[in-house]
This record gives structure tokens, sequence and C-alpha cells, in this order.
């Protein structure tokens, strides 16, 4: 009892509080909240069945697509709340409302606003609320149908969490005039708030907006009551908000658009004067208050507030005199083209519009002395404006790349003229070389960077993929370049830039090495790097990083800058080396003995379907679109976020959604002209574990074929915890048991480098990293549709499988494929046993380089283990003991053996 | 008696931590789960924690008893899952009612051992009303946005059912927690609010989202604003965030939250961010130097851990609580 009253009181308490926040708050995904400084709240309209034909052909069509068009167009018109409204005699009501709504819920930038729910039957309405989680406004409820019902629905709109809109309406029928407005209200009011405890503030009135001018004596006062009434509600039923439907005030002058708009507009200001603070008003039609001409202007107010009494027949010849006198919507869009020459050379730049580029350079040329000029005046900046607005974080990589691809068209149609000067000459800030070591095939974010830089002025020397340190050292002198940059993505690539770093010392260098890429980590660039260089080595791992980074290397001065870099690494580097050995390893005769086991005896084996080798040559690459899992894609474009998420992210979400709508078109291009081409090897094989640590593969006749070899997990784990190798995942020889496994390689990069570099000789550096980042994600998709295959018909261990493409993105099937080069087995060499079990490069073409890196870039190339306990895990480091062991497995030295696996052995 | 209220106007009241992370230490097997009375039950119930309630009942206590010793003043039931929803996946949807009665029997049980044996410190239960694995505003279809798993319908009658199982069972407070989904969470504060007009009851209710990464937003893309306005509308003991980040991603949504508000707020963060092998390694200290950083700016008035958070993380925790005041809600001028 006692708990009760306390509880009471606590409550009550709250209440007194909440009278310090009383407005009116809304949610979608994002809040709204009527404040008294709030602008009129404007309700988008025309997802109305009732209101819009067209809304309503494509509801009763079930073109929703396009339904939803119509609702991104009101937010992007500007609308704050979306009223949705379905009640047509044709329609399935309640399924129109929920199928809509469920899908405006799946549409970000839509569904951020609150919605109302409008209809005149309670059964939609409520079923429209079982739908929405944000805070929306119920459409409307009144006293029409007596009190009981009333409460009825106002105690569910509040239990559902909802804000309301109460009709001037009850059981004699609607209010027309002032007298009956303010009685209905008051009581609507006094029911809601003392017998319903509703919060006064989620009570929003509807004091019915009636057509003025029609002609008939009683419609006189209709604009006058409705003002004064609404006036009266803000001043007596505290907290309370009011609304109402503008464009009925105008029905007598239907086809008479400039009489309506200046009616509706004249309307809608005086009452916002008068109190009403939230409407549903068409924007197409409201002309702006101080643009109707003061005539018009005059007439219609004289409607408005009765002040004559021949106000109607004069507004009436008047408009006469108006009528057909459309304005054109002049195409908004293309405002911009009348701005001064260097406002519109900005403009496409920050836009990444090339449309008007040339034009606007010719103009621009023609203005100059030197056409280097346009370069160094005009179109510099214009690169300032992206350059600041992407420095501080109001623009997105993938808007900045687009901005450079108008960059360069310009300055490609400008190089002629600056040749045929010939002391012309552009100044740069400064010169970089870029290059993605030996042995390593990937750049898409060696290109990000250096269109990045290359907007910011810097003359970016770029050597490409797979370059030997001999070329990046002769280049970088001859060229006098003012930075190195050097990228790699697979591990051995971090061997190689230490390499790079050493030479540039012995040949006596004193630029800056910037240090990039997936698998770089500061941790690299400070430990195994910066120590043998004695020069600045930075590690940025990010394009938006770059620019300043090497603006700070380039300043005048710039010691004191790279001072601090150098203390800062070595700092780091003491501490990564100090941390010490706090992780304990177990002998690998230890962790063999810890090994992960699988009960052999009872274990589920099932024979392939289909054992030997299946090559796919001509794939339809089409199909792998549904397999495509997109957060990776987002990330090669430095913006991160889980898709789809991302595409509604609060910073980055426009410009995710942006980029999303190019990769699709881009990719559109691909399938339906079949720009790339997808091949794919694989095998599956007898197999057995021999020596805990090795799997032998066997053919028909049970010869031999092949060993995998496998790495072990040393770290020292509690009691109980297994030390995996993927060994353990196929049955050991001396189990008697006859296990299978698989290895495969996809690639869907054939073409990729034709498509990149045409793209690059149009300029489009945009679409050259998006081809590459798309071949990338078809490459993968290709290797989870491979694996489903493999699953479900060729080993067909899973044949009744059955998942959604989320649940493939998070493997939630049964067996796994690891990748040679990932944390399960980082040994790249095991590609080339795969490579001669299947005749990779014989079959499909698919190569590798001498750092053991495929090309095509867009391949995958793995195991398959079938077991149902088979999971994916991390390496980890190793000790000496087993790289001995290992390099004796593998028939090569010890030195060799610590190369490939040196980012895998502790120290 | 003193009641939760009253605690919480003197004092910053302390949540217990994870219930999973401290089952995972028993190990149970298969065998363990079923225990005598499910032996021949068709369904694998290797993993569903709250069976345990009926099958390890003295272990559910164990951890209970654990965290109240650790200094929590308020322990959550094992019924995360316990709705006929969360239970389809076991075929236990008729165990639903036991469960939950059970749960909060044992837990009620414990705090009052507690209670009787330190008046000074009453203990107190709170039902903990998981967000169940469907969302009702997100589609699991991609190529069919339209649709949903779940209805409100659905859930609403899965959830009177645990929270009326719940109060039979004596909890103290109800707790609508780990919300990634906010229509969830509404249709569970639907039940709520019919059951109380129902039984004419005033039960408090603590409600708790989940900020899912560092877009600041729930997985059904509310803000931190949105998410308040949304479930605002039934007068709450407190509203915080739990799960999905550790304790120092979470303080800035915490903050805007704790500014919003009027009702208490509560926060019961992961032990930092799973590592590589989905551990978490945050220790108590580490822990409980990012909840001083709450504390020093009067940002909660109950606090506690989620995932990997174990007795000796809420030790850590109580002890800082104690050398705090509790944050103080805006008062009207």
């Amino acid at each position: 009892m006692q708990l009760l009253s306390r509880w009471n009181l606590y409550e009550k308490e709250l209440k007194m509080l909440n009278t310090k926040n009383k407005y009116l708050t809304l949610s979608g995904l994002e809040p709204l909240i009527v404040t008294p400084e709030s602008n009129f709240i404007n309700v988008g309209e025309r997802t109305n069945v009732t209101g819009s034909r067209k809304f309503l052909r494509l509801i009763k069509e079930e073109n929703y697509h396009e339904a939803l068009e119509v609702a991104r167009d009101q937010v992007e018109g500007g609308a704050q709340i979306i009223d949705v409204n379905m009640d047509e005699g044709m329609l399935d009501g309640k399924q129109a409302m929920v199928t809509f709504l469920n899908l405006i819920a799946s549409e970000p930038d839509i569904a951020r606003l609150p919605i109302m729910i409008d209809s005149s039957k309670w059964e939609i309405i409520e079923a429209g609320l079982q739908v929405v989680q944000g805070k929306s406004v119920v459409n409307s409820i009144s006293l029409k149908e007596g009190e009981a019902e009333f409460i009825r629905q106002a105690k569910l709109v509040k239990r559902y969490g909802a804000a309301v809109i109460v009709m001037a309406f009850d059981e004699v029928g609607q209010a027309d005039s002032l007298d009956r407005r303010i009685e209905i209200c008051q009581r609507s009011y006094d029911i809601l708030v003392n017998k319903v405890n509703f919060q006064p503030q989620d009570i929003i009135f509807d004091p019915n907006i009636f057509p003025v001018a029609t002609g008939m004596d009683e419609h006189r006062l209709n604009a006058l009551d409705f003002f004064k009434a609404t006036k009266w509600i803000r001043e007596n039923l505290p907290y309370a908000n009011v609304s109402g439907g503008v464009s009925n005030v105008s029905f007598s002058f239907r086809g008479n658009n400039v009489v309506r708009e200046a009616i509706n507009s004249a309307f809608l200001y005086h009452a916002i004067q008068h109190g009403m603070n939230m409407g549903i008003v068409n924007p197409t039609m409201l002309e702006v208050y101080d643009e109707i001409p003061k005539d018009l202007l005059e007439h219609v107010e004289d409607v408005l507030f009765d002040r004559r009494d021949d106000a109607t027949e004069r507004l009436l010849d008047f408009a006469e005199t108006v009528k057909g006198d459309k304005k054109l919507d002049v195409a908004k869009v293309l405002e911009w083209r009348n701005d001064a020459l260097q406002d519109r050379i900005t403009h496409s730049l920050v836009k990444g519009i090339d449309a008007f580029i040339i034009e606007d350079v010719e103009e621009a040329r023609q203005s100059v002395l030197k056409p280097i000029e346009v370069i160094e005046g005009h179109l510099m900046i214009g690169m300032n404006v992206v350059g600041d607005l992407f420095g501080s974080g109001k623009m997105f990589l993938p808007q900045v790349v687009k901005s450079a691809r108008v960059m360069k068209k310009a300055v490609a149609y400008l190089q002629p003229f600056i040749e045929a000067e010939k002391d012309g000459k552009q100044e740069f800030a400064g010169r970089v070389l870029m290059a993605t070591v030996k042995g390593d095939v990937h750049d898409i974010g060696k290109n990000i960077v250096s269109v990045v830089l290359g907007c910011n002025n810097y003359q970016i020397i770029d050597l490409g993929v797979m370059v030997p340190p001999e070329k990046i050292i002769e280049t970088a002198k001859r060229e006098n370049v003012d930075i190195i940059g050097l990228s790699g993505l697979i591990t051995p690539s971090l061997d190689e830039m230490v390499y790079v770093s050493k030479e540039m010392e012995k040949q006596g260098f004193n630029v800056p090495l910037l240090i990039g890429g997936a698998t770089t980590s500061r941790a690299h660039a400070a430990v195994k790097i910066a120590p043998n260089y004695s020069n600045t080595v930075i590690h940025v791992n990010d394009a938006s990083r770059a620019v300043t980074v090497v603006g700070d290397l380039l300043k005048k001065d710039s010691r004191v800058y790279k001072e601090q870099i150098r203390e800062e690494y070595e700092k780091f580097r003491e501490q990564f080396l100090k941390r010490g050995k706090k992780k304990d390893y177990c002998t690998i005769e230890d962790a063999r003995k810890r090994k992960f086991k699988i009960g052999w005896n009872t274990a589920e084996i099932t024979k392939p379907n289909q054992l030997g080798i299946h090559v796919f040559e001509e794939f339809d690459i089409a199909s792998l679109e549904d397999y495509i899992d997109w957060s990776p894609f987002f990330r090669s474009w430095d913006l991160h976020g889980k898709y789809p998420d991302i595409l509604t992210d609060e910073v980055v979400g426009t410009q995710a959604t942006d980029l999303f709508k190019d990769a699709k078109a881009l990719l559109k291009r691909v399938f339906n002209e079949k720009l790339l081409k997808a091949k794919a090897v694989f095998g599956l094989f007898p197999a057995n574990t021999v020596n805990d640590d090795d799997i032998q593969i066997y053919d028909e006749n049970g010869k031999l074929k092949a060993t995998f070899l496998t790495l072990r997990q040393q770290l020292d784990k509690r009691e109980g915890v297994s030390n995996f190798a993927l060994a353990d995942f196929v049955a050991p020889k001396d189990s008697g048991a006859q296990d299978f496994m698989g290895c495969f390689c996809v690639s869907a990069g054939f073409g990729t480098a034709e498509l990149a570099k045409q793209f690059e000789s149009n300029h489009d550096d945009y679409n050259s990293i998006m081809i590459k980042a798309l071949a990338d994600r078809l490459a993968e998709a290709f290797a989870e549709y491979l694996h489903k295959e493999v699953r479900t018909t060729y080993w067909g261990y899973a044949e009744n499988e059955n998942l959604s493409n989320d649940e493939l993105i998070k493997e939630s099937y049964k067996g796994i494929r690891p990748a040679p080069g990932y944390p399960a087995c980082p040994d790249h060499l095991e590609k080339k046993t795969i490579w001669k079990v299947l005749q990779v490069k014989e079959t499909i073409g698919v190569e590798l380089t001498d750092s053991l890196a495929m090309w095509p870039a867009a391949s995958v190339s793995g195991y398959y283990f079938g077991n149902k306990d088979a999971k994916y895990f991390g390496l980890g480091k190793i000790t000496e003991d087993q790289l001995k062991d290992y390099a004796k497995r593998r028939g090569i030295s010890n030195e060799e053996a610590e190369k490939w696996l040196s980012p895998n052995l502790a120290d | 008696m003193s009641t939760i209220t009253d605690a919480l106007q003197n004092r910053i009241l302390v949540l217990d931590g994870a219930m999973g992370t401290m089952l995972q230490r028993y190990n149970f097997s298969e065998e363990d789960f079923r225990g005598e009375r499910f032996k021949t039950y068709p369904t694998s119930l290797k993993g569903n924690n709250d069976l345990l309630s009926l099958t390890q009942p003295k272990a559910i206590a164990e951890v209970h008893r654990k965290y109240f010793e650790a200094g929590a003043d308020i322990v959550e039931t094992n019924t995360f899952s316990g709705t006929t929803i969360g239970m389809a996946d076991y075929n236990m949807e008729e165990l639903v009612y036991e469960l939950n009665y059970e749960s909060a029997k044992i837990a009620k049980q414990v705090a009052n051992e507690f209670t009787r044996a330190n008046p000074e410190q009453p203990r107190f239960v709170a039902g903990s009303i998981g967000p169940t694995n469907r969302t009702a505003s997100l589609s699991p279809d991609v190529n069919r946005p339209e649709y949903r798993a779940v209805t409100f319908e659905d859930l609403r009658v899965a959830y009177k059912q645990q929270v009326e199982a719940l109060l039979d069972g004596g909890v103290d407070v109800l707790l609508v927690e780990t919300i990634f989904d906010t229509l969830n969470a509404k249709a569970a504060l639907f039940a709520i609010d019919q059951v109380k007009e129902e039984r004419n009851l005033d039960v408090p209710i603590m409600v708790s989202g989940t900020i899912t990464d560092a877009s600041g937003r729930t997985l059904s893309g509310q803000t931190v604003e949105a998410f308040l306005t949304s479930i605002s509308h039934i007068p709450l003991l407190s509203v915080g965030f739990n799960c999905a980040l550790g304790a120092d991603q979470l303080q800035p949504y915490l903050q805007r939250l704790s500014h919003e508000t009027e009702f208490y707020t509560s926060a019961h963060p992961n032990a930092g961010l799973p590592n590589a092998f989905g551990e978490y390694d945050q220790t108590p200290e580490q822990m409980q130097t990012l909840i001083e950083n709450y504390l020093k700016d009067g940002l909660v008035n109950i606090i506690g851990g989620c995932c990997g958070t174990t007795p000796e993380h809420i030790k850590k925790i109580a002890e800082a609580a104690k050398k705090y005041k509790p944050r103080k809600i805006a008062v009207a001028v």
C-alpha cells in the first residue's frame, strides 16, 4: 500500500515537472518539437487518396514504388509531417494504410518525419497506429459518435503513444459558428484532459476551415470565425494546438489558380497570426504573401474579414481579369545558371555537375590573358571551396571524387590551349608519387587518395600497381617528388614497404614516406618501417586525412610537425615493444594435444554428389546482384556504417545514398552490356588429416593428389578451450572415416582493368574507382553464391538449406570457406597448392603475382569444409617451434618461412 | 519498508551485470539444460538460458546472490527471452508463464534474504522484458520491405502474458530493455498499461533502449531524441540505454538523453566492445573509470552492466556509485 502511494506521489511530481516542457513533440526517425518559436508546421497532403487523383491511381494500381516517390517529393519540398489517407470506397483502406506505412518505414529519408494517420474510420487509424514506431498524429477523432466512443478512442490513442487532432464536431453536427466552435472545443478539451488524462500539448484542434466567397450569406463569416476560434483556443485551452486543411478555403475558385493561391496564402498568413501553428498546405498552391499583387490582396482580405457587403462580388469580378494568368513553373533547378561565371564554375565543382563545365571554362578562358589562369584562378577558387567543405566535414569522399571528375574535364579541355602557349605551366602545391608495391594489385584506396590530393592541387605521379622498388626509387629521383606514398592490401606487401624504406635510406632520400592500405597499421609503420628511414614515415589510412597530412608535411616550415610525428612514433614504438610478453604461448606439441576434437565415429559425413573438378566459364553475372554484401563497398569509399542503415546515417546518409545510386546505375550497365566476365573453378575431393595439421586430398583411385598445410593456434588458452587448426575439421586418416573437402577460385574481374582505363581516359576517376569496387563486391558475391551451390547441390550436405541474403552475409550456414591470406590461414603459399590442384591459371586464367596476390584483383580463392562444427577463427601468433616445423613440412628454409609468415610470428 | 522511488531520491542505484556471461561459467551441457523434467524433450534445449530457472534454479539464485553481494540494489530476472515469441525456437511456448513466474520468485527470494540481512539497503527485483528476436518495424526480407515477421498484436499478446507472470511472481519493477525496435517496446508498454488498468495497480516501469553503433541510432533508425519522444507517453520510472556499446561509446548518447528527459535515467553498458573473438575484455577497473565519468557529470540515477560484465565489474561500479550524488531531475522553475 505504501509503495503504491509513494509511486503515486512520484507520478504527481512528474506531472508537475512536465509542465516545464509542454510542447507538442512528435517523432519519426527524428524528433519534431513544436515550440512557440517554431514556424508554422507544414503537413504534406499529397499522399492522400481523397485529395490527390494521382496518388489514388497509384494506390489502386498497387504501384507503391511511385506512391513512395510522392511521399519523398513532399519531404524534399519541405513537409514536416506526412499525412496519409486511404479512405476510398474501392480500396481496402486498412490494408493500403498498413502496406504504405510499412514501406515508408523502410525509406529512411521519408521515415525521418512523423506520420499523420488520417482516416474517418477508426479501424484504419488503429491499424496505422500499430505499424509506426514514432510518435504520430491521429487525424482525427471527435464527439460525433458521442462521449463514450470519444473517450474509448482517445484512451487508445494515448496508449499507442500518439497525438490527436480533434475535429470541432459533436453529436449535433459540425461547428459552423464561433460559438459552436468554442463550445465543442472546450468540451472536448475538458474530457480529454480530466477524464482521459491526455497530455494537453498532444491535443490539436481542427476548428473547420470552410470555403469563402461562395455567394451565400451564411458563409460570409467562414474565415473570420475560424480566425477568432483559433485565437480563443490558444488563449483559453492551455497548451493545445490548432491545425486545419487550408486549400478548402479557396474551393469556390477552382480553375483560377492565381486567385486560389492568393486566397490560400492570405488566409494562411492571418490564421498563423491568430495562432494556427500547423496545417495541411499544398506548397504549390501557395503564393508568397508579400508577392500577392496589392489590388488582388485587398479584394481577398475584404472577403476573409467580411469587410464589405459586396466583397464577394468584387473579388469574383476581379478574378475574371486575372484568369489564366498562370505563371509557368520556371525550372528552378537551373536558376544557378544565371549566376556570375565564377559562381557557376564553383557550383559545378561543388555539386559535381559536368554538363556545363566546358562551356563555362571556355567563357573563362576568353576572359583571361593566358589559359593557365583559368586553372590557377577560376578552377582553383572552386576547388578550394571543395577542399574547405571536405576539410570541415560538409562534403564526403564520393562527392569530392565527383568534383575531381569535373575538374579533370575542365583541365583536359584547357590543356591544348596551355600547350599552344608554351610558357604556360601549371604551378602545383607539390609533387606526390603514388604506388601499390610489388606483388600487390589492389589500388582502390590508393586511387582515392590520389584523386583527393589531385583536387587539392598536388601533381600526382601514379605508378599504378605491382610497382617494383627500383622503379619507385628511380621515378622519385627523376621527377624530384616531394612525397612518396606506398599502398598495399595483402600482408606480404608490408614487407615490401619495409624494403622500400630501407632502399630510400640507402639512396639518401629526404622526402616523407606515406604508408596506407588495408593491412597497414600505425603499429607496423612505427615499429617496422620508421626505424629504417631518417625522414618522416607516417601512416595515413583514410583519404580525408591525407590532404591535411600532406599539407602539413609540405609547409615551408614543417620541421616542427615532422619532429612531432617522429617523437609520437618513437613513443608509440617504445610502448608497443614494452607492452611486455603479456600473452603466453604453448608449444606446438601441447597445442596439438589440445586440438579441436570432433567425434568422428558419430560425425555425419556426406559424400559429395559430384566429386572432382568443375568449371564455370560463362557465368551470368547479373544473377549475383542479390548476393552482394554492400557494407564493405561503402567502406572502400571511406563511408563507415552498415548497409542499409548507412543510407540513412545522420552524417553520411545522403552521400551514401548518392553513391549507392551511382553504383547501382553502373552495375546495371555492367549487367546489360555484359562488361565484366565471371569465371570459377572448384573441386571436391576425398580427404583426410595426417600428422595433426596436414590435410591430404586424393583422386578417385585414392591416390594422393596434394597436401594442404594448416597452421595451429598457439595462444595459451583456458582449460577446455581448443587450439584450432583448419585440419581439425577433416577426419584424421587413422579414424578410419573417409572425409571430404574442397577448394575453389572465383573471379569477377575479367574486363575491370580495361573498363577502368576507359573511364580514366575520359577523366572519370569516379567511375574508374567505382568499377573496381563493384568488381570486388561481385567476386565476393560469386564466392558466396558458389558456396551455396556447393552446399546444396555439388556436395549436397545442406540440400534443404533455405537462407535469406542477410543470413548468407552473416554466414549462418553450415560449413566454412576460409581463404588463404585471411585470419584462419594467413599462409599465402597455400594458394600455390590450390592453383596446382585446380589448374586455376590454365582453366580460368586467374594468375598469382610474386607476392601471391590474385590477378585480376577481383578474385577470391579458398577451401571448403563441410563439417557442422567447422568455424572461422583467427590463427593469432605462432612461435618459433611451429615455424620450424612448418618450414620442414613445406620443404623451405626457415628464413623463407619467416618471410611469408612474419605478420603472425610472436615476438 | 523503503521503496525504489525513495531510494532513487537519495542515491544512485546499482543494477546487476550480465546473466549470460555468468551462466557461461557453469559450462552447462545439453543434459544440464534439460534436467530431469525435460530429459526426453524433442527439441535441443542447450542455449535456452531462461529455462535454467526451472532446471538449474540454484545456479540462477547463485548468480543473483553474487550480484547482490557485489553491491547491486536491483537484479534482473532471468527472463530476457521469456515470451511465446522467444520460446518458439525451443517449442516451449507453453512454459512461458511458468518460466517468468519462477524466475521472478527466485530473484525475489534472494532479494528478500539480502534486505532482511541489511534493511538499510533494501534490494529490488526488475522483471526483465527483452526485445524478442523479431522486429515489428523492419522487414527481415530485403525484397519485401512491406513485410513484417511479427505484428504489434502478436507482440502485445506475448508481452501481456510475460508481464502478468512477472507481476504474479513478485517483481518490484518492470524493465523493458535492449530496445532495438521502438515499435516492439511500444507494444510492451501498451501491454503493461493494459495490465495496470485491469489490475488497478501501479508498478514502476524502466525503459532501456539500445544504440546499435556509432551512427547514434537504434537499429530501427531512431535518434536518441526520437526514441525518447516515442516512449514517453506512459509515466516511466526511468529511461536509459544498455547493450551494444561500451561505457565510453555510450556516453554522448546518455548525455543527450539525460539532458532531454525528466524521468530518472539508467545505463547498463557492455564491458567495452567485443574483441576479434567476440569476447569482452574490459576489466572491472577500466569500466569503473569510464562509469565514473558518468557519475562525475551527474548523468545517471541507475547504473549497471550488460554483456561481458561480472560481479567483479558491478563491485567496482557500486564502489564508484557510492561516492557520487544521483542525477537531479530538472525541477520546474
